[in-house]
């Protein structure tokens, strides 16, 4: 790896995909670059490739909650039971991957590295706004492989400092990135997740509600949709839930995530299945 | 055809070095020392846009004092070459040495190849994340490398520097002792200097993952009345 200079006319600035490309054309296991012109391939059940599924996000009195379950599929396999897919993609904002697991979890990785390298070589960390738009171009150059049954469809979250609000942002595979004004969902069990956060969603929740509802929210997609992974009692595998506010991004602790399932499971074993807490 | 004078090697490497001395002394000097919590860079820079001290990778940051625009530069090529090394490798594989072996390869093929030596003098320090020692790489216009076990003084001024912080000094010291040391050491008997001269940073155990931190003027003013 030689000295990264350039002349000043060929300078990458502070884009690290960019430099990528620019170092060694198609190098660093295709970082920042489309894929070679996508083949006329089987456009899906060709190859078993483990897919992840839900992950939602909503708005609270603090910042953003987002959560996602711990379930991989092949087909209507089970790849792996203890995936993560909720992700801190810097200080103050997270992202959460739907999709085929490895170009997704590849993404985020060039996300984070993306982040971080703009900060320190402009010596400013780049806006929410700007973060939600790098990750819109990421998974556009995504798109070819999207085309061949790859998709990856990431949810992106954050708190926002210069408005004092945290913010959520969804994404189609086209790359569209799409403000939410309170909640958003992706995944296969996505809609499911949507509509019970929507049920229970109020302008001033707090911490706790908004917690309890993100575990709600999975609880009930994993109920419908079965690539999504309920909490597992017997192994200790709970979704992976996250907080992001003014003091940044912050893990729910796996036994206040476990404590929060107990309690719902309880509730729907004592019979009352949908009923609706005031 | 015209014959070039012939000019001795020596005297073009006395005069090139002498050209880089002139331009690094006009700049004001830095001060870089190990703490108790890891390691203390303090230097005079009254701007606080334009850094002279910045973060390069999880537990390595980079100061550098002379031209600015010779030492940014050469800060942006390392930013780069730690992100990409990490994004190839592992976060755990970038590393100081290669880093600062890179920069004294570069500068010292500037200084024999090209027009100009570069006014710069560099340091490329690393928190220890294993418990062993921290290092703090000192690189000159020429490329010359030293690796400093307590403190480094770059600058113009760094014999009159280093002899008076050599004497404050101490093994183990905390933050605000090392720090106050530092500013003395910088502004000497018949000067004082006042947080807004001050760029100050710290790359700390504490501070996580990524271990660099600004002091900002408020929190300097409280440490260094302490």
């Amino acid at each position: 790896m030689g000295f990264p200079l350039f002349a000043p006319g060929a300078d990458p600035g502070p884009d690290f995909a960019a430099l990528v490309r620019r170092l060694e054309p198609g190098g660093l296991a295709g970082a920042g670059r489309p894929a070679t012109q996508p083949k006329p391939a089987p456009p899906t059940g060709g190859l078993p490739v483990p897919h992840g599924t839900t992950v939602a996000a909503l708005r609270y009195a603090d910042g953003v909650v987002m959560a996602g379950d711990r379930r991989a599929t092949e087909g209507n396999l089970i790849a792996h039971r203890g995936i993560e897919k909720v992700f801190p993609a810097d200080r103050h904002s997270a992202v959460a991957i739907a999709g085929a697991a490895g170009p997704a979890v590849e993404m985020v990785k060039l996300f984070q590295t993306q982040l971080e390298h703009y900060e320190k070589v402009e010596g400013v960390a780049l806006s929410l706004e700007g973060k939600a738009n790098q990750l819109g171009q990421m998974v556009r150059e995504h798109l070819p492989m999207a085309m061949q049954g790859l998709a990856v469809v990431p949810l992106f979250a954050g708190y926002d400092l210069r408005r004092g609000t945290g913010r959520i942002f969804t994404y189609d595979v086209t790359g569209g990135h799409y403000e939410e004004a309170d909640h958003g969902a992706t995944g296969s069990g996505g809609r499911d997740a949507r509509t019970t956060i929507k049920l229970g969603w109020r302008p001033d929740l707090g911490r706790e509600q908004a917690i309890e509802l993100a575990v709600r929210a999975l609880y009930e997609a994993a109920d419908e949709d079965s690539a999504t992974g309920g909490p597992d009692l017997v192994r200790g595998i709970y979704p992976l839930v996250a907080t992001v506010t003014a003091q940044g991004y912050e893990k729910i602790d796996d036994t206040e995530v476990a404590e929060r399932f107990a309690a719902l499971v309880g509730q729907r074993a004592g019979g009352q299945e949908g009923a609706v807490r005031s | 055809m015209t014959m070039p004078f012939y000019v001795a090697p020596e005297q073009v490497m006395k005069d090139r070095a002498e050209y880089a001395q002139k331009g690094i002394a006009r700049g004001r000097s830095l001060v870089a020392s190990v703490y108790d919590g890891g390691i203390l860079i303090v230097a005079e820079n009254p701007s606080r846009s334009l850094h002279k001290v910045s973060e390069i990778y999880d537990n390595i940051a980079f100061a550098g004092v002379g031209k600015y625009n010779e030492f940014d530069q050469l800060r942006v090529a390392g930013v780069r070459h730690a992100d990409l090394k990490g994004f190839a490798y592992s976060r755990e594989d970038v590393d100081a040495r290669s880093l600062a072996n890179l920069y004294a390869q570069y500068l010292g093929n500037v200084f024999t190849h090209e027009m100009k030596p570069l006014e710069v003098e560099i340091l490329v320090a690393e928190l220890s994340t294993t418990g062993g020692e921290d290092q703090l790489y000192h690189i000159s216009y020429d490329g010359t490398v030293t690796d400093e076990e307590r403190f480094a003084v770059l600058g113009g001024e760094t014999e009159v520097i280093s002899e008076r912080f050599a004497q404050s000094y101490e093994r183990d010291w905390d933050l605000d002792r090392a720090l106050g040391a530092a500013v003395a050491a910088l502004a000497g008997a018949d000067r004082a200097l006042a947080p807004a001269d001050l760029e100050v940073a710290v790359l700390a155990q504490a501070n996580g993952r990524r271990a660099f931190r600004r002091l900002e003027d408020d929190e300097l003013g409280r440490r260094l009345a302490a």
